[in-house]
């Protein structure tokens, strides 16, 4: 899937879009890391919640009500 | 630098006569030195490095702008691999390394990070504050303290970080390291991890709050060190997490003195007694002994310097009576005196947090400190006459030379 990263972001992707595979939040987010090293450490923390702030920036799911939740389908 | 000439001149007292003495090898010019002064900000990074004379001084960066930066420290193993600890408003911490004095910077591959818990309930790093260089004997070894209080270190120059302390899970200490509520407004905080230059195992660090502790087996096991120093009225003062040491520096020419700025004073130890003594006491009553920072000199454990801001009331942390003025102690904390030519008279309201402010090695030894209002201020003469050197950065939160070879 195409994923818009945030410009707090792009120093990791150089681009404002890029390609990752997951099913899942975690599963994109972990592609991510696998890319551009760092970037997930970014977003989320060691006890695998999302950072304050990092939902409302984090565009790789489109829906609003998953991105606190990195279990939950990213095509929902 | 007075014993290396003396040493020179020795030898070359002891060469022998030209006839017979192999032919002198042409001797290399010295090496044009210059001080580096790493500056973390609120907004990003800045170097400013100084002519041999520390009169011109060139402004460099930003580094990461928009970043916060709590800390930048160059390595004095290798004198060229920096370090930064930084974060964003939005953004999670990192460390940055970089080993040409900032042209390029590559993040860690593992920054400072908790032990995960399986309940997801265990500790979160919300920023790396303090960076220590390990020991001479240690090359790649550094120690970082976070927000809230952690102790990390690396063993490969500060690319992967990993927990160098039992303490980071150790309910005892995290009872005593207290809640976000406990520490100073923008997190509680592990700060002051100092290496004895004697041991590489021999650790002190100062948590904000938690007080004092000490280890010598590397930090596998610490113990308080806390005896001496005060705590806010009302509370009991052998309860860790009300002690609130702010800075604590180890004077480089005599590891066993230690001076300590703290939430309630200025103290100093002399090990190895295990009791501070607070010779704050005897600043101008007007003035007081709160504040942020600690400065020892390079060659004179007599000597340290602070600059107080205003703890009254609700703790206004801004220089006392808006009139900044650094004060020194030359017998050990018996006596102090203001040291305020070339700073603002009046109307200066900011203060220099505890990281801010810091020597060189020079002599007369160069001082320096940035301010909450993003000003540079130098002293070439020990805190005699000051001068501002950089102003209109943004709001500084550490100040730390070095001085580097110019080749």
């Amino acid at each position: 899937m195409k994923v818009l990263i945030p410009s707090p972001l792009r120093s990791y992707t150089q681009n404002a879009w890029v390609n990752a595979d997951g099913s899942t939040l975690a599963e994109v987010l972990d592609d991510l890391d696998r890319q551009f090293p760092g970037i997930r450490f970014r977003m989320v923390n060691e006890q695998e919640r999302t950072r304050p702030q990092c939902g409302s920036s984090c565009a790789a799911s489109p829906c609003s009500s998953c991105r606190r939740h990195l279990r939950r389908p990213t095509r929902c | 630098m007075k014993t290396t000439a003396a040493v020179s001149r020795s030898s070359r007292a002891s060469v022998k006569s030209p006839s017979t003495a192999p032919k002198p090898r042409s001797r290399a010019a010295p090496k044009p030195r210059q001080v580096l002064l790493m500056v973390a900000t609120r907004k990003g990074a800045w170097l400013l490095k100084g002519d041999a004379a520390r009169r011109q001084w060139q402004v460099m960066g930003p580094h990461f702008l928009g970043h916060i930066i709590q800390h930048l420290v160059l390595d004095p193993r290798d004198g060229r691999t920096l370090l930064a600890a930084a974060k964003t408003g939005h953004l999670g911490p990192t460390v940055f390394r970089s080993t040409d004095f900032g042209k390029t910077w590559k993040e860690a591959q593992q920054p400072p990070a908790f032990t995960k818990k399986e309940d997801g309930k265990g500790r979160v790093v919300d920023h790396t504050f303090w960076l220590t260089p390990g020991h001479a004997s240690e090359p790649g070894v550094w120690y970082a303290g976070t927000s809230p209080q952690g102790l990390f270190r690396s063993d490969d120059g500060g690319i992967t970080w990993h927990s160098a302390s039992p303490i980071n899970d150790d309910p005892r200490y995290i009872e005593w390291m207290g809640t976000v509520q406990d520490g100073t407004p923008d997190g509680p905080k592990m700060h002051s991890i100092i290496v004895d230059p004697r041991d590489p195992k021999h650790l002190y660090f100062g948590m904000s709050g938690g007080g004092v502790h000490e280890s010598t087996d590397g930090g596998q096991t610490f113990r308080l060190l806390i005896d001496g120093l005060e705590v806010v009225e009302g509370f009991a003062n052998d309860v860790p997490t009300f002690h609130d040491p702010h800075c604590m520096r180890m004077c480089p020419s005599n590891p066993d003195r230690l001076y300590q700025q703290n939430h309630c004073g200025i103290y100093r130890i002399d090990r190895p007694s295990k009791t501070w003594v607070r010779i704050g006491k005897s600043m101008p009553k007007k003035v007081g002994d709160i504040g942020f920072n600690m400065v020892v000199h390079p060659r004179d454990d007599d000597t340290c310097w602070v600059l107080p801001m205003d703890g009254q009331t609700v703790w206004p942390r801004t220089s006392v009576e808006g009139k900044p003025a650094v004060y020194v102690t030359r017998n050990g904390g018996k006596t102090w005196q203001r040291q305020d030519n070339g700073m603002p008279a009046s109307q200066a309201w900011w203060t220099v947090k505890r990281q801010a402010m810091c020597a060189d090695t020079r002599d007369p030894v160069g001082l320096y400190f940035g301010t909450s209002s993003g000003e540079i201020w130098m002293s070439r003469d020990a805190g005699t006459k000051w001068q501002c050197i950089a102003r209109h950065l943004p709001e500084i939160y550490a100040v730390e030379a070095a001085d580097i070879d110019t080749r």
